[in-house]
């Protein structure tokens, strides 16, 4: 499986790139808009702060491309702020326009629990996906941010919780993105990854 | 679904191998970052921390070459530290393989660090380490190792570091480190509950029911040990099925 890795210089590319690769993926790290146009499978990682996300997209030209891609079918997977930055805003830009795939606004988790939300949490699944298959329900995921999706859209198939439900698993067609850290999630995490190269070849 | 209390296995290195002492003294060789990085991946750590105890200067080529061969078998998270005293240094680390970078004397010197850490790497991946040693009725920051006094309170240096950035605490007590004799539950408590961000308890670690205490207690969010795992006196599994049974939520990998 050929995957395109978008590097726009979030920190957690090079362990998303290792992490695909230990599964056998052929990754090619990029962030040229004309192999992110053309490419078959996706993979929008980030960690940090949104707005880097956002004017990074921008500043490379890869926001056409990439929705241009989802478009036209290409397996899409988002990793954390790949996740929120599908929004159409974030609370934590938002003078700043997400890519707008998906409705809704990306807000700050509450102030009655620690944040950012660090570590292990488990998920509540709504709908099997194929991102899930074998993955047992009281797994944990690695879990790094401050800002979440709203829990309640169509496209939500599994949330977690901090301080309120989150989205922490997406599906909407070819779209699919989690908040967790898949490459820092043990096992468990390397079975989303592999269930997400079975599901784009 | 809760957010786990975590355990964290800590690597203190001279650069390329795993080091131990007490109260950062009498140093002797405990392994390969390597080869217990991997069994502490095995085992069900939750993270990992490495550390250079020995670094004098920035970048340090043997430790980022540590760093990087401890990432390529890591699944989980890596803290790495010791000497990081400029953003450049931190990219270095970062681009080695780390995740989060932690930062001690350098931020007590110069705390806009912080915010340039934060800037660029994001509040997550800002770790604040503070050495704090009982003094009078509170607790004072020292530096360079736990060696050298400030006058700083360990409490308002905390929530000065979050200010300028730190997404997370990582706290030692400077008289239980190397002890074995027990966390500092009152210190950490003190830090947790006057922070918005989560703190990891540092110092003093033997028994589960140390770790037990520092979690309830304690109010610790994590909590980290070195020379219990290196010399296999403690396991993580069984750590953590004793605080599984004592009504913790910790993440028990299959």
């Amino acid at each position: 499986m050929k995957v395109t890795l978008i590097d726009y210089g979030a920190g957690n590319v090079p362990s998303v790139e290792r992490a695909l690769r230990r599964l056998g993926a052929q990754v090619e790290t990029t962030n040229r808009p004309e192999k992110i146009g053309a490419a078959d499978c996706l993979v929008l990682p980030g960690v940090g702060h949104c707005a880097a996300l956002i004017a990074a997209l921008d500043s490379h030209a890869l926001r056409e491309p990439l929705i241009t891609a989802v478009g036209r079918g290409a397996a899409f997977l988002g990793i954390c702020l790949g996740l929120q930055a599908l929004y159409e805003s974030s609370e934590e830009a938002p003078a700043l326009a997400g890519l707008g795939l998906l409705p809704g606004r990306v807000t700050r988790l509450p102030e009655n629990v620690k944040l950012p939300h660090m570590g292990w949490n488990t998920l509540k699944t709504f709908r099997a996906t194929p991102l899930l298959e074998s993955v047992s329900s009281d797994a944990y995921f690695y879990f790094a941010h401050s800002f979440a999706a709203p829990a309640a859209g169509d496209e939500t198939v599994a949330v977690s919780a901090h301080g309120r439900e989150f989205a922490a698993v997406l599906e909407k067609g070819n779209i699919r993105a989690v908040q967790f850290h898949p490459e820092k999630s043990g096992e468990a995490g390397a079975q989303v990854l592999r269930n997400f190269l079975r599901a784009a070849a | 679904m809760s957010l786990a209390r975590r355990i964290i296995p800590c690597l203190d290195t001279d650069g390329t191998r795993v080091v131990k002492g007490v109260h950062f003294e009498g140093l002797r060789d405990a392994g390969d970052p390597v080869e217990l990085a991997m069994r502490y991946n095995a085992e069900g750590a939750d993270e990992l921390v490495v550390l250079d105890i020995a670094a004098a200067r920035d970048n340090r080529p043997t430790f980022l070459e540590t760093i990087r061969r401890v990432a390529e078998q890591l699944a989980i998270p890596l803290t790495a530290g010791g000497g990081i005293r400029s953003l450049e240094a931190a990219r270095a680390v970062v681009r080695a393989g780390a995740d989060k970078i932690t930062v001690n004397t350098a931020a007590v010197e110069r705390p806009e660090l912080l915010s340039e850490l934060s800037a660029e790497f994001g509040a997550q991946a800002v770790v604040l380490a503070i050495d704090a040693k009982r003094e009078g009725g509170g607790w004072q920051v020292r530096i360079r190792g736990g060696r050298q006094a400030t006058s700083l309170d360990a409490a308002e240096w905390a929530r000065r570091g979050v200010e300028m950035g730190a997404g997370e605490i990582l706290l030692t007590s400077v008289d239980r480190d190397g002890t074995q004799s027990g966390f500092d539950t009152e210190l950490t408590a003190a830090i947790s509950k006057s922070v918005s961000v989560p703190v990891i308890a540092s110092g003093g670690a033997k028994t589960p029911s140390h770790f037990l205490e520092v979690f309830t207690r304690g109010a610790a969010d994590a909590a980290l040990a070195a020379s219990i795992f290196h010399d296999q006196a403690q396991s993580i599994r069984s750590l953590k099925e004793f605080l599984r049974g004592s009504g913790v939520e910790v993440r028990l990998p299959c």
